[in-house]
């Protein structure tokens, strides 16, 4: 709000003393977050990588001489307050682009309110569905879930364990992994031998895992968001368990470490390579952007950013790159978008075109192990 | 099929379901007092993981200091919600009591939300994490925290209600309030002490079962509507039969995940409880003529 | 909460003008507002009116409480949604066919739920509810599961085709408008006042002829309809829904809306869901403390204006007018 007023200020005083100047217009971005609610863990690093992004810009003076705004909505992951704060970003505050949201539920519900009003739609959501089929204004930042199964299967078909038990949540985020998991298992030569689901809110696994622990399963992959995957960690424990556990990339933060505690030893997932900034060789494309959004991050709301935060910095980066090269109406942001080549973000190097919308290629994921209670990269 | 999963799962659910009992009492110790649902109930049990989570890691207390400073602080949170909430009404009708339980739960659990944050947290279990063998399976030291604490409770209710003055005080004021009254019992005193007794549970229900579901602000919303299913299944009773409601209702959701599918195992658990409903409207261990709304 | 007997013409006469004026106002209200993001939420303002109608009927009538309505509503949307979607059916024909085989499920679940008393019933309708909602979660090949179903047609008439605000606003007013003519009808007609004995007391009316059990099971099932026909519009009107609208806090935020507009009036429940649907639009600004607004707000309410805002407003408004006077004699 203080900071508001100061820009303010500001303007007025730059517009007082540059009256013939030409004064470049402000760029107006919109962003639909789930800041509260079950996927705040997904909408709070993203609203506030968003706007330290795009604080950042505008101190260090804009792009080309124009500010950049940001009208942040929380949508509280309900698809149909998305929807309608959508409708509200693109008819009331006449955005030219809207970053989010958070989940693939409600993206897939905002879709046609921003197809029909012809603004660029930068999703920070993981399924894949959102831009297969390629839509002419939807473009993503977020891994897409496939590559996140192939990782893991990948490494599965490896080591030679071909029979998994998958474990998932029975939310937008589960029901994605599920649908991905079952599809890809036959082409890595992997028989799912039971298929089991837990509720979001769930406080207990061990039924499903001993279901689990009474198959011939030689791998259980369990697919959700925190807590839960915490509390299948320590069940699996508690059941002692054997076999490997595996965990998608919707928990790869600290905080599942600190949730799960010992029983997170060994657990492996697939992850953005933002957790291993640090870790990564100096020749990778990646390494300087990574370490300046965790240093930032870190810096601004002493907290460690993760790779949901990095969706939401690199959609902003998306933007700024296409305003840099002339873009200023929402077509032309969606034409240069489309056309953006090797723009190394947090979440990957990205490569879009007409027919990829996505950007994203399996060197987005590395595979990750818990040891000691931090993470290490798995070769 | 073997036998020691069947096991497992009995076992699980019987865990699981005695939190469930433990919630549903503190449902009932205030309908019984006061004719109210309370629908912030779940706050309570979230308040009381979360205030020991203060105690341990802000306080830096140990763990028995943390635990009767939790008591402690959501008991004022009680009391402040009968002061400020309950008693000011002026048309105490049960439905107008529903909706203001529910602006206080919406209320307490948005406090919370800033207080704490968004994040949850885990809380260290109170005797380790080895588990214990039982035939084939297994359970945690926490869980027989959670059996024994849940015993205890119901041992002290049982006294408070049947051999002190107060509790026999607030029995008379579940059976006809307005008798109670003319008896000479302070009727509104009931009512604020149904709030500390059941806001006192609600926080050890929230600070033994913690280590085990870890801690949230939105954590009560769940475990509440499962207490509240305890209750009902118990017949509103502060007793065992309470316990024994939570003791069904997870043992069906467990063998339900287990032997059915884990997708419907809430659905299972719903529909065995309806088909129960019907063939006995009265409740599964109410008499013919129980009805006191 | 019974209401006074009125003479049946006079009141019939007045309550006629009454609603041709709220009519008239409602369907002025785009002039104003057209084409901005109000009219947006106006449109959910009008399904969610629907909806409060409907459980106000069984509430405030018949007093009958149900946690579950949600379910019902989901069950409109998910149906029409599904034959849209995947049989390819006409809009025109899902709705209605929707609405048929929610009202003929509940009308049989409602035989032996409505055996039910007290918080019995809250219960049973609770856990109808959430069997629903997971049932929309887990039957994915049909409702796409926690992703959500996309892709529903709009509504269309000859050329029309409702795909804006300003044209679902018309269409969801025309339906919410009927609706509501509908129960004032039925609420001054022999239906209602039979409801009324059984509010009051079921024993009494049995003894006076009203069919109690079975008056009960059909104005349950004519609410779930109703809100079948809400459910149904929603999902033409947003062309996606996802199981979330239709979880358990969104039965609570219904009673909360019948309670705080008014316990059995009809304008009681538009005011309860304009105002519960506007006020988190005007909390926005709030940012994180709208929920706690929100909270303390619900409690005020109820505390001050215990028979809800339409029994409320009025004497609040009588309560400043006598504290003016009197501080103008002093």
């Amino acid at each position: 709000m203080k900071l508001k007023f100061i820009n303010l200020i500001f303007a007025a005083v730059t517009l007082l003393f540059s009256t013939n100047v030409f004064a470049a217009e402000t760029i107006k971005i919109g962003a639909l977050f789930a800041v509260t609610g079950p996927a705040a863990f997904l909408g709070e690093p993203e609203r506030n990588s968003a706007k330290m992004v795009v604080d950042e810009i505008n101190k260090a003076g804009g792009v080309k001489g124009h500010k950049l705004e940001l009208v942040v909505y929380d949508t509280t992951g309900d698809a149909t307050k998305a929807v309608q704060l959508a409708t509200k970003l693109i008819k009331d505050d006449k955005v030219i682009a809207i970053i989010g949201p958070s989940t693939t539920g409600e993206t897939m519900a905002v879709i046609p309110v921003a197809e029909k009003g012809q603004v660029p739609l930068i999703s920070c959501s993981a399924g894949s569905k959102i831009t297969d089929p390629v839509k002419k204004w939807v473009f993503k930042t977020a891994q897409n879930d496939s590559l996140a199964v192939g990782k893991i299967y990948e490494y599965l078909q490896k080591s030679k364990q071909t029979k998994v038990s998958i474990l998932t949540v029975s939310d937008g985020f589960g029901a994605s992994g599920r649908e991905q998991l079952k599809s890809q298992a036959a082409k890595y030569g992997i028989t799912i031998v039971s298929d089991e689901t837990y509720g979001p809110k769930d406080t207990d696994m061990t039924a499903q895992l001993t279901k689990i622990r009474g198959s011939n399963s030689q791998a259980v992959i369990c697919w959700g968001t925190n807590p839960g995957p915490a509390l299948v960690a320590k069940n699996a424990k508690q059941l002692g368990i054997k076999i490997p556990l595996f965990m998608s990339h919707g928990v790869s933060s600290k905080k599942f470490i600190e949730l799960a505690g010992d029983a997170s030893e060994g657990i492996k997932l697939p992850s953005g390579k933002v957790v291993v900034a640090d870790m990564l060789p100096a020749a990778e494309k990646q390494k300087k952007s990574l370490m300046a959004f965790v240093k930032d991050y870190s810096k601004h709301y002493k907290a460690e950013g993760d790779h949901f935060g990095g969706h939401a910095w690199d959609a902003v980066m998306l933007i700024r790159n296409a305003v840099e090269n002339g873009a200023l109406t929402a077509a032309a942001i969606r034409d240069q978008i489309e056309s953006t080549k090797s723009f190394a973000g947090i979440g990957g190097s990205f490569n879009y075109s007409q027919a990829d919308h996505a950007g994203l290629g399996k060197d987005a994921f590395v595979l990750v192990e818990v040891k000691n209670k931090d993470w290490s990269i798995v070769k | 099929m073997q036998l020691d999963q069947i096991l497992q799962y009995t076992l699980s659910g019987l865990s699981t379901g005695a939190i469930y009992a433990l919630i549903g009492i503190g449902f009932s110790i205030i309908y019984n007092a006061t004719g109210i649902i309370n629908f912030a109930q779940g706050e309570f049990v979230m308040l009381g993981g979360l205030f020991t989570l203060t105690g341990l890691q802000l306080l830096h207390l140990p763990l028995w200091a943390s635990v009767p400073f939790s008591i402690t602080a959501t008991t004022v949170i009680g009391i402040l919600f009968e002061r400020l909430a309950i008693r000011p009404l002026r048309q105490p009708t049960p439905l107008n009591l529903v909706i203001i339980t529910i602006g206080c739960s919406i209320l307490i659990r948005g406090l919370a939300m800033l207080f704490w944050g968004k994040d949850t947290h885990a809380i260290q279990s109170f005797s380790g994490d080895n588990p214990i063998a039982i035939g084939g399976a297994t359970i945690l030291p926490q869980h027989i925290w959670i059996l024994v604490v849940t015993l205890i409770i119901i041992a002290i209710n049982k006294f408070y209600f049947y051999h002190t003055i107060s509790g026999k005080a607030m029995r008379a004021c579940s059976y006809n309030r307005r008798a109670a009254g003319l008896v000479g019992i302070d009727v509104r005193r009931m009512v604020l002490f149904s709030f500390i007794i059941s806001s006192a549970m609600g926080a050890v229900a929230g600070i033994i079962v913690a280590p085990l579901t870890m801690t949230a602000y939105d954590v009560g919303v769940m475990l509440g509507l499962k207490g509240f299913c305890a209750a009902i299944i118990g017949g509103m009773s502060s007793g065992i039969s309470t316990v024994i409601g939570g003791l069904i209702l997870g043992v069906l959701e467990s063998l339900g995940a287990g032997l059915i599918s884990s997708g419907y195992k809430d659905a299972i658990a719903f529909i065995i409880l309806l088909l129960i409903l019907f063939i006995r409207p009265q409740g599964l261990f109410g008499k013919a003529d129980s009805e006191r709304v | 909460m019974a209401k006074p007997i009125r003479n049946g013409f006079e009141s019939m006469k007045k309550d006629f003008f009454l609603f041709i004026g709220f009519s008239i106002i409602i369907m002025m209200a785009p002039r104003f507002f057209a084409g901005g993001y109000l009219m947006n939420v106006l449109v959910f303002v009008g399904i969610n009116t629907m909806l409060a109608i409907a459980l106000n009927l069984l509430l405030g009538y018949a007093g009958q409480i149900s946690l579950g309505h949600a379910g019902f509503y989901g069950l409109g949307a998910y149906l029409s949604g599904v034959m849209t979607t995947t049989l390819n059916m006409n809009p025109w024909l899902a709705m209605p066919l929707a609405a048929l085989i929610v009202g003929c499920l509940a009308f049989m679940i409602g035989l032996p739920i409505l055996k039910l008393k007290g918080h019995y019933l809250a219960m049973a309708t609770l856990g109808l509810g959430i069997i629903m909602y997971i049932v929309f979660n887990e039957t994915i090949e049909w409702t796409g599961g926690p992703s959500g179903l996309s892709g529903i047609p709009s509504l269309e008439i000859g050329d029309i085709v409702f795909d804006s605000d300003v044209k679902n606003y018309y269409l969801i007013w025309s339906a919410a408008l009927a609706v509501m003519l509908f129960s004032l009808n039925l609420a001054n007609s022999r239906v209602g006042r039979g409801l009324r004995a059984v509010h009051d007391s079921e024993i009494a009316a049995q003894v006076l002829g009203v069919n109690a059990r079975l008056l009960k099971v059909e104005i349950f099932a004519l609410s779930a309809v109703i809100s079948s026909l809400a459910g149904s519009l929603y999902a033409h009107t947003m062309t996606f829904i996802s199981p979330t609208s239709f979880g358990f806090n969104f039965s609570i935020e219904l009673l909360t809306m019948v309670v705080i507009g008014g316990l059995g009036s009809i304008y009681g429940s538009f005011l309860g869901a304009a105002l519960l649907t506007l006020l988190p639009e005007i909390l926005r600004g709030a940012n994180d403390y709208d929920i706690i607004i929100y909270g303390a707000l619900l409690i005020l309410m109820v505390m001050f204006l215990p028979g809800g805002l339409v029994r409320g407003i009025p004497t609040l408004y009588r309560k400043i007018v006598k504290v003016k006077s009197e501080a103008n004699h002093a």
